[in-house]
């Protein structure tokens, strides 16, 4: 399972290259942005203060990384064991996730390192966003001290292995919690901002809707992020085709119901505040292009992918709802909002805020890539079988 | 059974956040701090002269505007504020049959209920007692969050400043109003569109000015309750909508509006522990019924078994006896029978 | 007196995340002695 280096030319795959050219590129412009200001790395505005960096990194990545929460209650609290398997790889990804978003947003920050003063310095409570960093430092270290049994036990500290073992109901109800309430603020953020967010999207209800939408996500890339790693590294899946089939057309039944869940509310939402003559307008044609294509299509995808019990079918349909949570999240963020500007003053982003994103997404995939083909994350070790 | 677990989850979410947006202060009213000053601007009497935008500039230490003043052209197009202008005069409606143009000033409103200060998450703004709403660079953290929520749009950013960007924006002159003066802008208005004095007087003036004059204005002075209220207040004889403002949106202010989801937040922090330490004690409870019933079931198939075999056996071991005994008894006849066929041919010899 | 809603609930949110915090910190202790005598039985 361990990859010892002997050859330093091993290091120079195609894959390799092109992360470290990605991965320079990013860090020259982080260079740049921070010694010539956000100005000169970004299309921000005055009207638009939250573009690429906002909307992608941080509020789409928070919902990407929501497998984590989503896998260990279904596991640890309403005792789903046959989905064990995917739990390490689903908290590793999560917490990669949230370490990225927190790079993404030190980026994205006029003075970053001013970062603690809500917590050190002056606390502004009534803030949604005051509640999201307390929550996501909180939950950053949950899902850190719930990935150390891994490698705690590559690394043969048996003791720490131990003790980090016997958190694991606590660590899964504060992971749950927090998830939660973060998940579900960063929706409460558009509350504030009746004005500027399209109606369709803007709701009193908004928390719940990105709540909901979160769950989906995770149970999406649960699905996309294990059946890419089953390929990448099959040398190291110790469960059988089967049995990892059986897992996937179990969460397709789960995604089914949370994005039916999801479609009543959205429509239910429209209905509260009368808001059905906004579905003839361009910006309708948005809504439900995001409502059928992305949410409808792929609940119905889950649906005959578990009742026909095709594992490939369930695949597709994560794959689309991974890219609807994307759609929505930049909908709410950047293309419906501030829906009422002229053209003009409207938000494109700057080729180095994709160049960054991706840098930032690019990272992740390689930390990921080096701690699976080290740690028992995809199969167990030896010494601890069936334990926990 | 995954459904039913997920779907309870998400009814307690709903439930909890419909009790929350009932009223983050229950039915209190704030009426804000007495006698704060605020600003009448009378958009009839304004002529777009932008001499209060010059003025702001000079007095912010802000370059003059450009184009300057007397270029007409600028008016082409629809303005907002920035980092180095802090104020700006749009044309709402050009002249048309003998009905003059209308023009109207934009800037920061400072809002009695301020949406910037209730979503900054380091309390960079406060609403002082004399009016003005102010902000706090030395906490700053440059999330931008409040320039990304002002329904006025009147926030700005220094994008350019790469180690000490700040929010900018209109401060009502505070330093001067603390000395006595009037803000910059109500003292270089030369037709007195832009009145300075304490915000109940002024609604006052203003629905005087209203009443004397009623073919001019409309019955409605902007600012009073809108999203809780500002201290500049407009009125003229235009729809506010046409001048680029809001008609008939609420008198809640935005933080109310902001605010009532996240009293949701310490009931989930309350409640979730002992639901979810619940659930889990239930499952578990679960888990150890079933393992109960399987133990209990195979020590009952084990028993049952060995009486089984028990009687199996001993019933063999009668068929072996009796099999025993009938070979016995047939051996005994068989050398019976041959002892007799001896001594009878014994006999005969 | 709070003349504001803003100071207002300033001081209340500020409060209920102090008390909040406190929840969490109580009930773990809260639970592992309601439960310390299971594995006996």
């Amino acid at each position: 399972m361990n990859q010892p280096a002997k050859n330093p030319a091993r290091l120079l795959t195609p894959f390799n290259i092109i992360a470290a050219v990605i991965l320079a590129g990013g860090a020259a412009i982080g260079l740049l942005r921070f010694t010539k200001g956000l100005g000169a790395a970004t299309n921000l505005s005055n009207d638009v203060p939250w573009g690429l960096w906002i909307g992608f990194d941080v509020m789409t990545g928070v919902a990407l990384a929501a497998g984590g929460f989503t896998i260990t209650t279904a596991v640890y609290l309403f005792g789903m064991k046959e989905y064990k398997p995917i739990v390490r790889p689903a908290v590793l990804t999560g917490f990669l996730g949230y370490a990225l978003v927190v790079v993404g947003l030190i980026v994205d920050l006029g003075r970053p390192w001013r970062l603690p003063y809500p917590f050190i310095v002056q606390a502004g409570p009534t803030s949604a966003m005051f509640e999201i960093a307390l929550c996501v430092m909180l939950y950053l270290t949950t899902l850190f001290i719930e990935s150390t049994p891994a490698a705690f036990e590559w690394l043969g500290f048996k003791r720490l292995r131990k003790l980090v073992g016997s958190m694991t109901i606590a660590l899964t109800i504060f992971g749950l919690l927090l998830s939660t309430l973060h998940q579900s603020t960063l929706g409460a953020m558009f509350l504030a901002t009746p004005t500027r967010l399209h109606p369709l999207w803007h709701s009193t209800y908004i928390p719940v809707h990105f709540f909901v939408s979160a769950i989906a996500a995770g149970i999406s890339m649960l699905i996309v992020e294990g059946s890419l790693s089953h390929r990448v590294f099959r040398d190291q899946i110790e469960i059988s085709h089967e049995q990892f089939d059986k897992i996937t057309i179990g969460l397709g039944k789960a995604g089914a119901v949370v994005l039916l869940t999801y479609l009543i509310i959205k429509v239910m939402a429209i209905g509260l505040e009368n808001e059905w003559h906004y579905l003839a307008t361009p910006y309708g044609a948005l809504f439900l292009i995001e409502l059928l294509g992305f949410v409808a299509l792929p609940c119905f995808g889950f649906l005959l992918g578990y009742r026909e019990r095709r594992p490939l079918l369930i695949r597709i349909s994560a794959v689309i709802t991974v890219i609807g949570i994307i759609f929505n999240r930049l909908n709410v963020s950047i293309f419906a909002y501030n829906w009422q500007l002229p053209a003009e003053r409207r938000y494109i982003p700057h080729w180095m805020e994709i160049w960054v994103t991706v840098a930032i997404v690019t990272a992740g995939v390689v930390v990921f890539r080096w701690i699976v083909k080290r740690m028992p994350i995809l199969h167990e070790h030896p010494e601890w079988r069936g334990v926990h | 059974m995954s459904v039913s677990r997920r779907g309870f989850l998400q009814g307690i979410a709903a439930g909890t956040l419909a009790a929350g947006t009932a009223g983050a202060t229950g039915y209190k009213h704030f009426e804000g701090y007495p006698g704060r000053y605020g600003l009448l601007h009378d958009v009839n009497l304004c002529v777009g002269c932008r001499s209060c935008e010059a003025a702001c500039n000079q007095v912010n230490d802000n370059p003059p505007p450009e184009p300057p003043p007397a270029d007409k052209s600028v008016f082409s197009k629809m303005r907002r504020p920035t980092s180095k202008q802090y104020t700006v005069v749009n044309l709402y409606q050009k002249e048309a049959d003998s009905k003059p143009p209308v023009y109207r000033k934009q800037q920061c409103m400072h809002c009695n209920e301020p949406c910037c200060a209730s979503v900054c998450f380091v309390h960079a703004f406060t609403k002082t007692p004399e009016g003005p709403v102010l902000y706090d660079p030395s906490v700053c953290v440059g999330c931008r969050y409040c320039v990304n929520a002002c329904p006025y749009y009147a926030l700005s950013y220094e994008y350019e400043k790469p180690f000490e960007p700040r929010v900018v924006r209109c401060t009502m002159c505070y330093p001067r109003i603390k000395q006595g003066l009037k803000p910059a802008c109500a003292e270089a208005c030369p037709m007195g569109a832009i009145k300075f004095g304490r915000r109940e007087d002024l609604i006052k003036l203003a629905r005087e000015r209203i009443r004397k004059r009623p073919s001019d204005y409309i019955d409605h002075v902007y600012g009073e309750h809108e999203f809780g209220g500002t201290s500049w207040l407009v009125i003229g004889g235009t729809s506010f909508g046409k001048l680029g403002l809001f008609e008939g949106v609420t008198h809640e202010s935005i933080p109310e509006l902001g605010s009532g989801f996240l009293s949701v937040v310490p009931l989930i922090v309350s409640v979730y522990p002992g639901l979810l330490a619940g659930i889990y004690a239930f499952s578990k409870r679960k888990e150890r019924l079933a393992r109960e019933e399987r133990e209990a079931a195979v020590c009952e198939a084990v028993l049952k078994a060995g009486e089984d075999t028990k009687q199996k056996l001993s019933s063999a071991a009668e068929k072996a006896k009796k099999d025993k005994d009938n070979a016995v008894a047939q051996a005994v006849k068989k050398a019976l029978a041959e002892a007799e066929k001896a001594s009878g041919k014994e006999g005969s010899k | 007196m709070y003349h504001t809603m803003q100071d207002f609930l300033t001081f209340t949110k500020g409060s209920c995340y102090i008390l909040a915090g406190l929840v969490l910190v109580i009930f773990i202790p809260f639970w592992l002695f309601l439960t310390d005598r299971e594995k006996k039985n």
